[in-house]
Parts: structure tokens; sequence; C-alpha cells
């Protein structure tokens, strides 16, 4: 037995906050309260576009005890796979669509004497949430938000005048100004934690200076969003089932299951939780993972495979499903 | 429904007894004729005949007010039993809301929730509690959120933080412990609290559950049962008391085995607590006597086979030893070789 | 009562002095000043200008390592008289502390477990700890019953300091309280425990 506890939701507001940013905001169906969750938490959205159904994880932006509704942020991407494109072009107030619960990959460390979050464009969002957490509990925290051009970041503003300039510090890219991570980093007290969310290169980039300065790995923390890179078109075998499924370009394993009628396990569709971890019986070209959880031993032993983000180069994998 | 609450002890004179029904309502841990650990984890959702154990998802029975009762003295005794690290405070408040909404949902009759935004009134009748405070504010409460609804919920409470892939003990309210001490394992992770547990570790038990409480997912809780043995009908068996309660092992002849060895069942079930992402273990203990569980005949003759062919390290480890061979020989009595049917509710 | 088999001992991974760190911050007791020198001997001695040292000879009082680690120029040393000397000025050093800076724990296992519990109250990950152990394996206990600590025990059972229960040392250690568990052994026949062993010498 299973309990089903995703959540129908009504689109109650869209709201353009920046260049290519749209604030969407969610309320029950069924007028039931949302569930409180903690900062940094993120739910699965699932859009009906058409034919097809996508799945994709956003990070909650709003008040963690605010359970009259959920907020997202999402950025219009170029090269959409479509869930941006379809949330910024085709959505709109009163429309409705299924809401996972909350589910935290990105919890900040309760032990901490200080938080410092490090955030990079639309990387924002999931900080949103924490400071108004960690501004209830009373915590000691500080936010460096990098930004292309003032328009495009969303939220400096309010951020300032809610938490104060001491505590939110803007940098903007068209002003030559970038976060001055060593400066930042080179007199904290024992004790603090770091938290990144940004592009890829943002976060490979504070992580490692952080630990070139001798922050130790426990004080380190960030999260990126994987969304499943495309690649050639390959069919994957169930050997339990004894099924073929057709695994599109753009589609990742995952989806061509569900498209499929096949429950698989998930909670972040962006390889970093494990839920999706599929043993490989055989394949026969060379798996591509894309995925932050496998071990790299794992990883090379080519018998495990994270769905939700991983493919394969070649024409064929069966799965121990 | 409204539940009658008996007046009991669990120590000294041990007048503890369960009625007919809380028999019948008895979360019998065994499902089939053998027993092994394994991580026997189903979603916690109401199950059962009516009016057992899982039909609630916080069960609150006929022993109440006198487990309450015991607690009290427990903790008048030994403070050192309710203890949270200093970073469990959002997780304490979680728990307080999670179980005051689970028992004024479910017991209506003996307790009421009243929520005004941040201002909350909070009403046990069985215990004669009317308290109102302010949800997030521990100076409106008489002690900690945790310590005061743990006095007021059956049961042992543990919460365990979750950091860098692991799981750590760091908060509790432990005084029903099957030998297990919070004092000292406050602060150890999953696999270093569950140390003593023998054959667990070297068939994988803790790595898989490990595995799974780490995605265990906020509106899913899930359940499993434990169980071991205690002799009279005592709560508080714990290691601090153990040289107190010890020798009582040694007093079970072939006369008292009836009245004197208890089957002891914990009901755990796990919740991801939402502001702290934290997750809460509750420990329910249910005690029943040998003479009350053979009045069902499928678990007389079930348990009588899971404790006559239990591998030596579980006897040993578990503490049977010394009164296991009485035990089986007066369940025996009750075995007449009879198939069981699957399942652990009574025929 | 079965102990074999038990798995909470804790691991120490060794001092492995990490380059990247801006400060270097040894708590060393007894035997554990070979450890620092073996650290010296195994990357070379730059480190040292960027370290500070804090020492108790305790139990290895003879072998006069005070005067070894002298030789090694450290950008500080001291000799504190005893272990609660010692980690009363840890704790100090620990606040004006900074992110960077790696701490350092050699000596026994009960020395470890106190300076690690100092640590952690400035909000220090054990994990991130750098530990070695040396010297007498003996072990500090906490007697279950009554929470007494005794030190340098040796054998199992041993008889409480504070409580005079015979006791059968557990491998179950806390970090938090920096201890092994005593459990009374005869609690089920008083009376009957066995003769002590020597175990932990």
């Amino acid at each position: 037995m299973t309990i089903n506890t995703e959540m129908k939701v009504r689109v109650a507001k869209v709201t353009q906050v920046a260049d290519k940013v749209k604030r969407f905001r969610f309320e029950r169906v069924d007028g039931e309260p949302m569930p409180v969750f903690s900062g940094g938490a993120h739910v699965i959205v699932s859009m009906r576009d058409g034919k097809a159904l996508r799945r994709n994880p956003y990070s909650l932006m709003s008040s963690p005890e605010d359970t009259k509704g959920y907020e997202i942020s999402v950025l219009r991407v170029e090269n959409s796979r479509g869930g941006s494109a379809f949330l910024h072009e085709t959505l709109k107030e009163g429309d409705e669509l299924v809401l996972s619960q909350p589910v935290n990959l990105f919890p900040f460390d309760q032990r901490a004497k200080k938080h410092i979050m490090m955030a990079g464009g639309i990387g924002i969002t999931p900080f949103l949430a924490m400071m108004d957490q960690m501004e209830r509990e009373g915590k000691n925290f500080e936010l460096h938000y990098a930004v292309r051009t003032r328009t495009h970041g969303a939220y400096w503003k309010d951020l300032q005048q809610r938490y104060g300039a001491h505590r939110v510090k803007v940098y903007c890219d068209a002003e030559n100004l970038f976060i001055p991570v060593e400066k930042i980093l080179a007199n904290q007290p024992l004790g603090t934690h770091l938290y990144v969310c940004g592009p890829a290169g943002m976060i490979n980039g504070v992580l490692g200076k952080a630990r070139d300065m001798g922050w130790p790995k426990q004080n380190l923390h960030s999260e990126e969003f994987l969304a499943p890179p495309p690649g050639k078109a390959f069919q994957v075998k169930l050997a339990k089932s004894s099924r073929a499924i057709d695994v599109a370009p753009h589609q990742s394993i995952l989806e061509a299951l569900e498209a499929n009628g096949v429950d698989a396990p998930y909670l972040c569709r962006g390889g970093a939780c494990g839920q999706c971890e599929t043993g490989v019986v055989s394949c026969d070209g060379a798996l591509e993972h894309n995925d932050h959880f496998l071990e790299p031993d794992d990883k090379a032993s080519g018998r495990k495979i994270m769905i939700c983000v991983s493919r394969i180069k070649g024409n064929e994998v069966t799965l121990d499903l | 429904m409204n539940i009658k609450f008996k007046t009991e002890s669990f120590r000294n004179d041990y007048t503890f007894k369960n009625s007919a029904e809380a028999i019948r309502r008895f979360p019998f841990p065994f499902n089939e004729d053998k027993y092994m650990y394994s991580v026997n984890m189903e979603p916690h959702v109401p199950a059962g005949p009516p009016g057992h154990a899982y039909n609630k998802p916080i069960d609150v029975d006929e022993h109440y007010v006198a487990e309450m009762h015991d607690r009290a003295m427990v903790l008048k005794e030994d403070p050192l039993r309710y203890q949270a690290l200093p970073h469990m405070m959002a997780a304490q408040w979680d728990t307080l809301e999670l179980l005051m909404e689970a028992q004024a949902a479910g017991y209506p009759e003996h307790f009421t929730l009243e929520r005004n935004g941040g201002q909350w009134r909070w009403i046990n009748r069985p215990m004669g509690i009317d308290q109102t405070f302010t949800f997030g504010d521990a100076s409106t409460l008489p002690m900690e959120p945790l310590e005061f609804i743990t006095r007021q919920a059956q049961g042992d409470f543990v919460i365990v933080d979750q950091r860098d892939g692991q799981l750590w003990c760091d908060a509790g309210m432990v005084t029903t412990q099957a030998d297990w001490s919070l004092d000292f394992d406050i602060g150890m992770n999953f696999h270093e609290w569950h140390g003593p547990v023998p054959l667990a570790h070297e068939i994988g038990v803790f790595d898989r559950a490990l595995k799974f409480l780490l995605n265990l997912q906020q509106g899913k809780p899930v359940r499993r049962l434990n169980w071991t043995m205690t002799i009279n009908p005592r709560l508080d068996t714990s290691p601090e008391n153990y040289h107190k309660w010890g020798p009582d092992r040694a007093t079970v002849t072939p006369e008292n085995v009836g009245n004197k060895v208890h089957l002891r069942c914990e009901l755990q079930s796990l919740w991801r607590l939402p502001r702290s992402n934290a997750i809460l273990f509750v420990i329910r203990c249910y005690l029943i006597k040998m003479e009350e569980l053979v009045t069902v005949p499928k678990w007389a003759r079930r348990f009588h086979r899971v404790l006559r062919d239990l591998p030596p390290e579980l006897v040993d480890y578990k503490g049977l030893t010394r009164y296991r061979p009485a035990t089986v020989g007066w369940l025996s009595r009750f075995d007449d070789g009879q198939p069981t049917s699957p399942g652990i509710y009574p025929e | 009562m079965l102990v074999a088999g038990i798995k909470s001992r804790p691991v120490y991974g060794g001092l492995n002095v990490d380059t990247h760190a801006k400060r270097h911050l040894f708590a060393l007791e007894g035997e554990g000043a070979l450890a620092l020198m073996d650290q010296v001997k195994a990357v070379g001695p730059d480190f040292l200008e960027h370290s500070d040292i804090l020492y108790v000879a305790a139990a290895s009082a003879a072998h006069e390592h005070d005067k070894a680690l002298a030789k090694l120029g450290a950008d500080t040393l001291w000799v504190a008289p005893t272990i609660p000397v010692l980690l009363n000025r840890l704790n100090v050093m620990l606040g004006q502390a900074h992110m960077g800076t790696h701490i350092y724990l050699s000596g026994t296992e009960g020395f470890i477990g106190q300076a690690q519990q100092v640590a952690m109250n400035h909000g220090v990950d054990p994990a991130s700890l750098h530990k070695e152990h040396r010297g007498s394996t003996a072990r500090r206990v906490q007697c279950v019953h009554c929470k007494g600590i005794t030190d340098n025990v040796t054998t199992s059972p041993y008889t409480c300091s504070a409580c005079g229960l015979p006791l059968l040392v557990r491998d179950h250690y806390s970090r938090r309280l920096g201890a092994f568990q005593g459990v009374n052994i005869d609690a089920e026949e008083p009376g009957t425990a066995p003769k002590p062993q020597e175990l932990f010498p």
C-alpha cells in the first residue's frame, strides 16, 4: 500500500519579477493548507503540456510558514527542454497542476554559528525561503548575490529592504562587481557554514576556493539541479517485466518509463537524491553518468545508473526493473 | 469513543494488566513462525481490525494516564532521560505540532488543539492540562517543547537530525526503553547508536535502513515492529537501572511464567519533520503477559515456535538466556502443532 | 552479556596535516607528541610556522617529549601542567579561531574524546578533526548507573570509582562524553562478577 501525497494546485498568481524571471503562486484546489517546509526544499511540479507530462524540480521560495500557498520563481532558459518555456508562455492564472510534497536536499546546518549564502542568478530561490526561516529562528546569516544586471536580478531590492544592506550584498556583472569569495571566507569564525546555489561554474569555483582556504567539506553545501542532458535515442529493456521502451533524444530514461506507464521511484529528478538508483544488467555501449549521487567507484562499475539524468551512448541497456 | 483510563503501576506492586480489548489490539510482532532482523518497514497508514493499535497514527490506549505517571516518576529520579542538543529547537516544535495535532484529531473527546495564528491552546483532559502558548516561543511553555509534549504522549521519542548522508540521534525522551541509554547515545549517528545490536550489521540491515530513511518523505510516515521480553511489567528497563531490574530475570519459575514473563513490543513509527528536515522516531512500547498472550491461540503457537528457534546471538542480546527454557516449556502447552495463518492479527 | 562484534569503537584516521589549512592547531597529550613529529618527517616542516601546539605530558613525562617539541620551532608551543588546563586554553583559542584553521588531536582515547568535545562546542564537526591515537589503550569509562567517570581503565570488569559496582566495559563509545560505557556485570546475580582481566594496557 502506498500513500498518494501529491497536491492538486491552481495557479493563483503569475508575476514578472525581472527580465526572464516569473514568479508563480500555487494554492490547493481542495482548499487544504500546504505543509510547512524547511528552507532549501523543492517540489516537483507536474505539468500537462499537450501530450507530454513534464515533471521538473523547483526550489520553494515563499515563506516556509505560509501554508496558504507555495511560490517558485522560474528563469526562462534558451534551449529549454520545455519546462521553463511552458511555464513562461503557456501557463496562466487559474490553470491546474500537481505538486509533490516538499523534499529538502539543501538544508542548512542547524549547528552552524554563522551561515554564509552565495547565490548566482536564479540560484537565489532556495535562499529566499532559508533566510525567512533563519530570521524567524534568530540565526546569524549573510547573503552574497551575484546578478548579471540590476534588471536581471530578482528580489535583491526587497531582500536589502527586509534584512538590511549589511546582510544582503549584491554584485552586478555589468558594473564589474563580483563576489569577493576569498575576502569573505578569510576571517569567518569557526563553525561557519557556506551554501552556494547557482550555475555549475560558480559552484565549483566557490567550493574550490573554500577548500583551498582550508574549509572542511562538512561546512560546504551546494545545490544544483541538473536538467537531464539530451543525447541520442536508445532502447531500455526491463529485465523483470520483459518490456522494451524507447528513450527519445530529449527524454530521460525516467520520463520514457513514465510515458509508458512504468512507475519508478524518484524524489529530485535532478541527479542528487539517490532515490531512482537502478541496477544495470547489461549495456551494449557506455553509461553516461550525469548525476551528483553515485560515488566514482559505482560509476565505474557499470552496474548502477541514476535514471533521472543519466543515459547511455549505445543502442540498448537492460535495467533491473 | 471514550477510553477508560486505568489506574495501575509499572513498578513495585506491578498492577499493570491488559483488558480483553487491549489484548486484541496488541501489535503482535511476528508475521510468521520464525524471526530474524529485517528492514521490515511499511507505510504507517491506518490498518488492522477495528480498535487495533494500527488504527490511528499516534495511538492512545487505556494505559495512557498510568504510563504518563510512570514517566513523570522516572524523570523525577533521573532528568537526563530527556535531553535535546541545542540545534534541535526547530525539530522540537515540529514534534510538538505533530503530536498535538495527531492526538487531538484521533481522540477529540480527550484532547483539543485550538490554533489562532501563532497563539495555541492545548487541552489534555485525562491529565488536566490546559495550556495557552505562542508557537515558536519556548518561554511561553513551562519546559522545552519536546519535553512538554512527550510528558503527554505514550512511547519513547527520538529525533534524528540529517546531515552529510547520516542520521544523528540529537534529542529524545526515553523512559520506556529496551536497555539503551539516551544520555550515552545522544549525538551518535545511526550506525554507532545501533552499534551493540548483533548480526544485523553483518547482513546489511542498518545500511539499507539508513538509505531508506534518508529519503523518507514528508507526509509518508513508515512503521516497523521490534520486540524483546521483560520480566514483570516494567516500562523503565533502562541500562541506568539495570542493577535494579536485572535480578528479576533470575526469579522466573515454571509456575510464575504466565504472570511474570512479558512480551514487549515496540511499534516504531518514523516521520519526516517539516521545519527541521529531521526525522521523529516514535518507539511505542506495548507489554503483554504470557497468560494474556495465550488467550489468542494463534499467538500462543507462533510465539512458542519463535522463542524455541531463536538464534543464540539474539537470545543473548535480548537478555533471555535465564528464563527462555522455562518460558518455552510453559508455552509448549499451548502449541498443538497446528499451522498458523499468515499476518500478525488474531484469527 | 556478549560484547564481541560491537561496532561503535571510534576510528582514528591519523593526523594527516592538510597543507591548505591557514593555521594548524595541535592539542597533544603524552605520546601524541610523536604523531606530530612523524608528520614533520612525512610532509616537511613548512607547516610549523603556521602552527600552534598545546602539549600536556601526562603519563609520558619521563620521555621529555616537550623538549623535542620545542626544537621543532613551531610558531607557538605551550606546555600545560594537566589535561583540564590544556582543555581550558584550547577552548579560549578556538573561540578566537577562524575557518581555515585545522585542529589536530593526538594522545590517549580519553584525551582525544575530551578535546573533541571542546571543539564540538565551537560548532566544529568531529569529522573535520584530525585524530590519531597514541600511547596507552587505557579507557575512560562512564558508569551507566551513577554516571561517574573513571579514567585509565585497563581491565574489564573494573570497579566504578564513584559507586563501587563491578562494571563490564562495553565497546560502545560516546563522543559527546568522550567515554566508553560501563554496565554492571553481575546485576542478575549479584556477587558473581568474574575476575578483572587486563584488556586495555
